[in-house]
Parts: structure tokens; sequence; C-alpha cells
């Protein structure tokens, strides 16, 4: 058994406008990653480095444990790829193609294949050209699954999809995971899919990781505390604080690294804790963001 | 798995939301004591959500002694007959806290909230011998 599905260590890539730098993440198989940041964070270009499609400056980048973009031939037999700039074949029916990929990939599943069209709710005999935006993305999507793929990357997988499409897709790709051999690595940004099924979250902003860590630790991590303090009381810098708003005798503190020490901290100066919320995902990502760059550009 | 709700309009984590409908679950006695639970990766796959969130839900169940999982056997409600009773008593301690916790968003003195909790007894006693 391999240790990761997915290494990436010390990755580098430069454009003349932009850069990946110091790309570290690993993936645990069994497991889901969701790769969340910005419009132009470089999720497209760290995924097309996993696939071999870019190959990298620099750094070690191993994929089911070949290294790429040296062993992709090897690599890509178990790997289901998914992209939004992938064209079928507008003139011919998903079955076309469906016979196309089945004449290449042994491991093939018709009885899946079946299953999928069902809940998918797509014919095979249609042309792709008869398609809405939704049964596109559908087609494209039963196309990978049903290789059986041992690992699954997939770019922007729920962009653009109406909210039953979306829930259709979030179910066939929490379905593989009954499978603890399988892997999925999805880029997002629609943070409520990826707190919903992803295991390992990994944040990246203007070509940095600034975050690659279990979800569960990682959401447990940020709270919101609403303070009360009373005139005269100045509140002070405590680590683990990352920003504060007072407007009035109102504050709102945000932890990336909560710990109770830190409503007794506040408490201890005077001021009062009225309340200490969990966040979402996409309260979070914001946060997160809004703070790597003050650090980045202070 | 048929009348699991996970919410986005629910601010608790996903994790929490599923430990409070085992609960209940288990509170009314749909889950008996004793009897085996879905595996966490077949919760998983049915709810749609991460293994590491069901995960991290029977992790706080079994700490809390509402199942017990054994390696290699899968989880169990644990076999305890005060369990019902517990796990409403948690509710109970809940729901105090919250009132706690608006009462003093409105600036309440502990005797005036107590003062309301006496008031709101009463209610409901007069609605129910009525």
């Amino acid at each position: 058994m391999m240790d990761h599905a997915i290494k990436l260590d010390g990755v580098r890539k430069k454009y003349r406008f932009f850069s990946l730098d110091n790309i570290c993440l690993e993936l645990p198989p069994g497991q889901i990653m969701g790769l969340i940041g910005p419009n132009g964070a470089g999720k497209s270009t760290t995924i097309r480095i996993l696939m071999g499609l870019v190959h990298q400056d620099g750094g070690d980048v191993q994929v089911l444990g070949h290294r790429m973009p040296q062993e992709q031939v090897a690599a890509k037999w178990d790997i289901g790829f998914a992209s939004d700039d992938m064209r079928l074949y507008e003139a011919m029916t998903l079955e076309w193609h469906m016979n196309l990929i089945r004449s290449i990939y042994p491991k093939w599943d018709a009885a899946y294949v079946q299953l999928l069209l069902k809940r998918f709710g797509l014919r095979a005999d249609q042309r792709i050209k008869e398609f809405s935006h939704g049964q596109r993305v559908k087609a494209t999507l039963l196309l990978v699954l049903a290789r059986r793929p041992r690992l699954l990357i997939l770019d922007e997988p729920t962009t653009g999809l109406d909210p039953v499409a979306r829930h259709e897709i979030l179910r066939e790709l929490t379905g593989v995971m009954a499978d603890e051999g399988r892997s999925i690595l999805f880029s997002s940004h629609n943070t409520q899919d990826v707190e919903q099924i992803s295991d390992q979250i990994t944040f990246i902003d203007r070509g940095r990781i600034i975050d690659s860590m279990d979800k569960e630790v990682y959401l447990d991590r940020w709270r919101r505390l609403r303070l009360e303090v009373p005139a005269g009381i100045e509140l002070p810098a405590l680590p683990g604080i990352i920003n504060v708003r007072q407007q009035g005798r109102l504050a709102i503190a945000t932890a990336n690294v909560f710990a109770p020490d830190l409503a007794n901290a506040y408490e201890n100066t005077g001021a009062r804790v009225q309340s200490i919320e969990t966040m979402t995902l996409e309260e979070i990502f914001v946060a997160n963001v809004e703070h790597s760059r003050e650090e980045v550009d202070a | 798995m048929d009348g699991f709700v996970i919410s986005q309009t629910d601010k608790r984590p996903i994790y929490l939301q599923i430990m409070e409908q085992i609960k209940r679950r288990v509170a009314v006695g749909d889950w008996a004591e004793g009897q085996s639970i879905p595996s966490i990766r077949q919760l998983a796959v049915d709810l749609s959500v991460s293994v590491i969130t069901v995960k991290r839900a029977y992790l706080e169940l079994e700490r809390e002694g509402v199942i017990v999982t054994q390696q290699g056997k899968g989880s169990r409600v644990a076999p305890n007959p005060g369990l019902g009773l517990r796990l409403q008593e948690q509710e109970l301690k809940k729901h105090l806290e919250q009132a706690i916790r608006l009462s003093a968003v409105l600036g309440l003195q502990p005797e005036e909230l107590e003062g309301r909790l006496r008031e709101a007894s009463e209610n409901i006693a007069a609605k129910e011998s009525s």
C-alpha cells in the first residue's frame, strides 16, 4: 500500500505574471481533499502539474507512487481527470464516447454505467450538442467514474450547476469513498461543497499554500468571539487572534488558533466575552485570505 | 440514511448535527441499547459527507458514553439503562446555557432570569390545568 495518493514537495513553477511557490501537500489514500482559493490562486496550475500537463520548474511530484511528469503514462491508467475545458465531440452521442473509453480502459464497469445514467438522468443515445451545461458536466464525470480509477482529480466539478445536479455529483463522489483504497482531489469555489465532503482542506492564495490539513482540526481551530469592552479598556494583542474589529463598546475578535485561555485572557483585561462562535468554511475563507494578504503586504 | 438532515442553515458544524441526530435516535429508542449502528464509512456515504466528519462525531459520542466502538467489530449503542435520562439531562443543560447567554445579551441579572423562569413555569402550569 502506498503512503500517499498524492505527494507534492517543494513544487515551483514560474510564469511571467504568476508563480507557484514551494507547494507541499499530501493526500492519504481513502480520503477526499478539497482545494480552495480565490480565482487565479494557482489551483488549476497545481492540478495540471499533478496530471503532468504542466511541468514544474522544481520540486517533487508523486501521484499514486509515480513520479510526475516522468511516469505520467503509467500513472494515468489509474487517474480519472475531469476539467471544464475538456471537450466532448459535439456531433457524437454519449454512447459513442462510452465505447471509446471502454476500448481503452480494461476496468470499465458497464453495470455502474447503467446506474450512473439513471442517477444522472442522462440518455446514452443523445448527442452531446443536445446536452445542457449540467448534462455535459455529468456526462464527463460518468466517463471518468465508470473506469473506476483509484484517484479522481477534478477541476471545479460543481461550478455552474443547479442545486439538484450539485447534490447528484456530491453524492456520487462521497459514494466512491465506500472503497477505502480510492481518493479524490477536487478544486472548488463552493466552500459549502468543500466543507461537506472533504477530509482534507488545502487553501491556496497567490501561488502559495496558506493551510493544508485535516478538515475537522482546521474548522475547530477557528472561532469568533463577541466581546463587550467597557470604556477605558484597551483590548490586548493576543497570540492566535488574527483580527479584531471594534465599534463603540462591542468588538469581534477572530481566532485562527483558538484555545479557551483566549477568552480568559480577554476577561482578565476587564472585557466581557458575550459569545464564542464556530465559523463556517465560507467565513474562514474570507478571514484567512484577508489575513494572509495583510501579512504578505506588510 | 433516512431521517438524517444535514442543514446549511444550522450554524453548528456538521459533526455536531450528526451527533445530535444520533442522540435523538437513541433517546427515543429507535436505536436500541446494544444495537449495531452503521460503520463510519457507510454513514459518510449515506449522508454524502466526509469520512473524517463522521469519525469525529463517533469519537465524541464514544467519549460521552452514547456508543461503543470495538476494533474490527464496528460500533454499537452503549449498553446503559440510564442513557436516555442522561441524554435528556444534557439537552436541559444545553437549553439552560442558551438561556443564560441570551439573558446576558439582554443584560438581565441572574435574579431576573430566575424570575422569568418561575414566570414561564407558572404559565405552562396554568395552560395545562385549564
